[in-house]
């Protein structure tokens, strides 16, 4: 549960007007809409089955669609944000020897495994997947798990329509790449909702922390 | 070359790229596609190029993980996390606990435990944890001339409990990959948790009993001026509330009322109350906690779509069994397989953090297990403790990182790891204490749910 530190860089200017940035950051913003817009499954999720266990104790009248609901909402919530975490470099990674590396020898190694380990898996994905969904798709399966026949081809469409996203930012993260080998450090990422202790961190950093410990506690409202 | 040889250097050259820092997920797929490619090629089937069983193995492995009832409470559990995280809810937990403590040795160091403790539990994610008790009880007992390394400690190892004690994400995780029932896994995490956290607070307050230098007491007007009754009314806004919240999720995974995803989904209901309460519930807070459950959902359940196919690539290949009658040659006692099974879970712990473990190094010793008569889910609870000390041990020691980069600079990161030391000693105490009696493991659930 890492995320790349976020700082303004001299690179930032000069990269003003760079078309391939700009086009990085068109991608970025694509990814990042689709995984916060699919993120609020979390919600219905949440309240669904929130539901069915209100109406199971106190109406003794289960539903026979939440626990399809439920593994659907949580199926399509962490496959579409896929690409957005991508984005964000908030995969894990065995970052022990990496972090010791400059940003250019970082940079070309990265770009040589996007290659070989990013694009086949991701390839195979979009294909093997649409073939799947396809199958589903024409005999318009639903859930064995209820009566209720809940149609899940459209689930099943989540994996190439996901894997197709993750293709798009792996193409922008290999401009990313190409960034960085050319101007030597890594261009800073679109501001985003931030983990609270990198939040925290970088307020400390910025010396601010104090002061916003101090207002936080009086007030009760954090940043 | 065989193809268990084939096996072997499958998860060899995965582990020298792991080095390289790429996301591992995307590793796993793209190994599992190239090595299943070579395991499942069949010249009979050769009408094009893509026509090969892997293909429906990636889809069909990945399709179980998006369908997988265990893995649905993961992000509900993250998403409630994420909402009491945002309550803030630390600094009066903190203040309280401090005041009701306030006649015990060491009483700050005792509070921050307690609040790391409740607080870790109820939101599982650590570096929050560290991170915010680092900016608020950290200077609190520095300014109260406590010792930093005995500080630090508290708040490192206090903070990593969260992934123990249930309900925590990393037990449902092992659940998921063990295939054993999370229910039962809560159950019989419930003592050694305890055990551990118990372990801590002697720790604690026998060192500050000791050698007061340590932990210096609150001067006595601090001490005499508050009357119990105010004592009671803040320990009533601020650690009930919490403490209801998870006894009520807990207690409605262990007495069956619920599945481990609705007592979580009841949970984030809860939590979303709970900041209501607290008036710290906005719109701004509640995208911020679902933007960053999608992030972190995604996180972990990718590894598992990756290892899934990794791993059955491997299996098919017969590399489980390979590494299986390697062990099994070795003519280990069940003891000594515990011990290497664990020490290897420790030094994998240094680089690495509990997911990539549990995800897809412990799958490898799943298969010994019945072999050596060892439970999976005492073998679970093991690897939980253990993997407390992942969070404090170098290169990778995120606590003591997050606890460095909010502290005062004058504070060195070899202070917090010497405060760290102690902790990472308990925690092998208390699995030596667990393999010992295996009975507080076993206890809970006997008496939950065996059959009568």
């Amino acid at each position: 549960m890492r995320a790349a530190p976020q700082r303004e860089t001299a690179a930032d200017n000069r990269l003003m007007n760079d078309s391939l940035l700009k086009f990085v950051y068109t991608i970025d913003r694509l990814s990042a809409w689709v995984g916060k817009a699919f993120a609020w499954c979390i919600l219905i999720m949440a309240f669904g089955v929130g539901y069915e266990v209100f109406v199971r104790y106190v109406l003794t009248a289960p539903t026979s669609w939440a626990f399809d609901v439920s593994y659907i909402m949580y199926g399509t919530l962490f496959m579409m944000a896929g690409a957005y975490t991508l984005s964000r470099d908030g995969h894990v990674r065995g970052d022990v020897i990496y972090r010791l590396w400059r940003p250019r020898v970082q940079a070309g190694i990265e770009l040589t495994l996007f290659f070989l380990f990013f694009f086949p898996g991701v390839l195979a994905f979009i294909f093997a997947g649409a073939e799947y969904a396809i199958q589903s798709w024409g005999y318009q399966e639903v859930s064995v798990n209820s009566p209720a026949d809940i149609p899940i081809y459209q689930f099943k469409a989540i994996i190439p329509v996901a894997a197709f996203f993750l293709f798009l930012q792996g193409v922008a993260q290999v401009c990313r790449c190409v960034i960085c080998l050319r101007i030597g450090e890594w261009p800073t990422r679109l501001h985003d909702v931030e983990e609270m202790e990198t939040m925290l961190q970088h307020q400390h950093e910025d010396g601010a922390a104090e002061l916003g410990l101090t207002r936080k506690v009086e007030d009760g409202q954090a940043r | 070359m065989t193809d268990p040889q084939i096996a072997i250097m499958m998860l060899g050259l995965f582990i020298l790229t792991i080095l390289l820092g790429f996301p591992i997920c995307f590793t796993l797929v793209a190994m599992g596609v190239a090595f299943g490619y070579y395991a499942y090629y069949d010249p009979a089937r050769m009408d094009h190029i893509f026509d090969n069983r892997i293909f429906d193995l990636l889809v069909n492995q990945t399709f179980s993980v998006m369908s997988n009832d265990v893995l649905t409470a993961v992000p509900l559990f993250l998403f409630m996390g994420y909402i009491v995280e945002r309550a803030n809810i630390v600094d009066r937990l903190f203040y309280s606990l401090n005041i009701a403590a306030r006649r015990v040795p060491a009483s700050m160091a005792v509070a921050a435990l307690a609040t790391c403790a409740l607080f870790a539990t109820a939101t599982g994610i650590i570096g929050a944890v560290v991170t915010l008790m680092g900016l608020l009880a950290y200077p609190t007992m520095l300014k109260a001339r406590y010792d930093p390394s005995f500080a630090a400690g508290v708040i490192c190892a206090g903070g990593c409990l969260g992934i123990l004690i249930p309900p925590s994400i990393m037990l449902i995780v092992y659940a998921a990959t063990a295939g054993i029932s999370v229910v039962k896994l809560y159950a019989g995490a419930m003592l050694p948790g305890f055990l551990l956290a118990g372990l801590y607070m002697i720790y604690v307050i026998g060192r500050g009993a000791l050698n007061p230098k340590l932990a210096p007491k609150p001067p006595k007007e601090e001490v005499e001026g508050i009357s119990k009754s105010q004592v009671f009314l803040m320990l009533l806004t601020s650690f009930f509330p919490l403490a209801t919240l998870i006894l009520a999720v807990l207690g409605a995974i262990l007495f069956g009322l619920a599945t481990p995803s609705e007592a979580a989904a009841v949970g984030a209901l809860g939590g979303l109350f709970l900041a209501a309460l607290y008036r710290s519930l906005s719109w701004e807070r509640l995208k911020e906690s679902v933007y960053l459950t999608a992030r972190t959902s995604a996180m972990v359940c990718w590894l598992f779509v990756g290892s899934w196919t990794f791993a059955s690539v491997f299996s098919y290949l017969g590399g489980h069994d390979l590494i299986k009658e390697f062990v099994i040659s070795l003519n280990l006692s069940p003891v000594m397989f515990l011990i290497l099974a664990q020490l290897i879970i420790f030094l994998l712990g240094w680089p690495l953090e509990w997911s990539e473990i549990i995800i897809i190094f412990v799958p490898i010793f799943l298969p010994m297990l019945p072999h050596f008569g060892v439970d999976p889910l005492f073998f679970g609870i093991l690897v939980a403790l253990n993997l407390q000390t992942s969070f404090l041990t170098p290169p990778m020691a995120m606590a003591a990182y997050y606890l460095k980069g909010v502290a005062p600079p004058h504070v060195q990161l070899m202070e917090i790891f010497r405060g760290v030391m102690p902790y990472l000693v308990m925690v092998f105490l208390a699995m030596v204490i667990l393999y010992t009696f295996p009975e507080i493991a076993q206890w809970l659930p006997d008496l939950l749910y065996s059959i009568r």
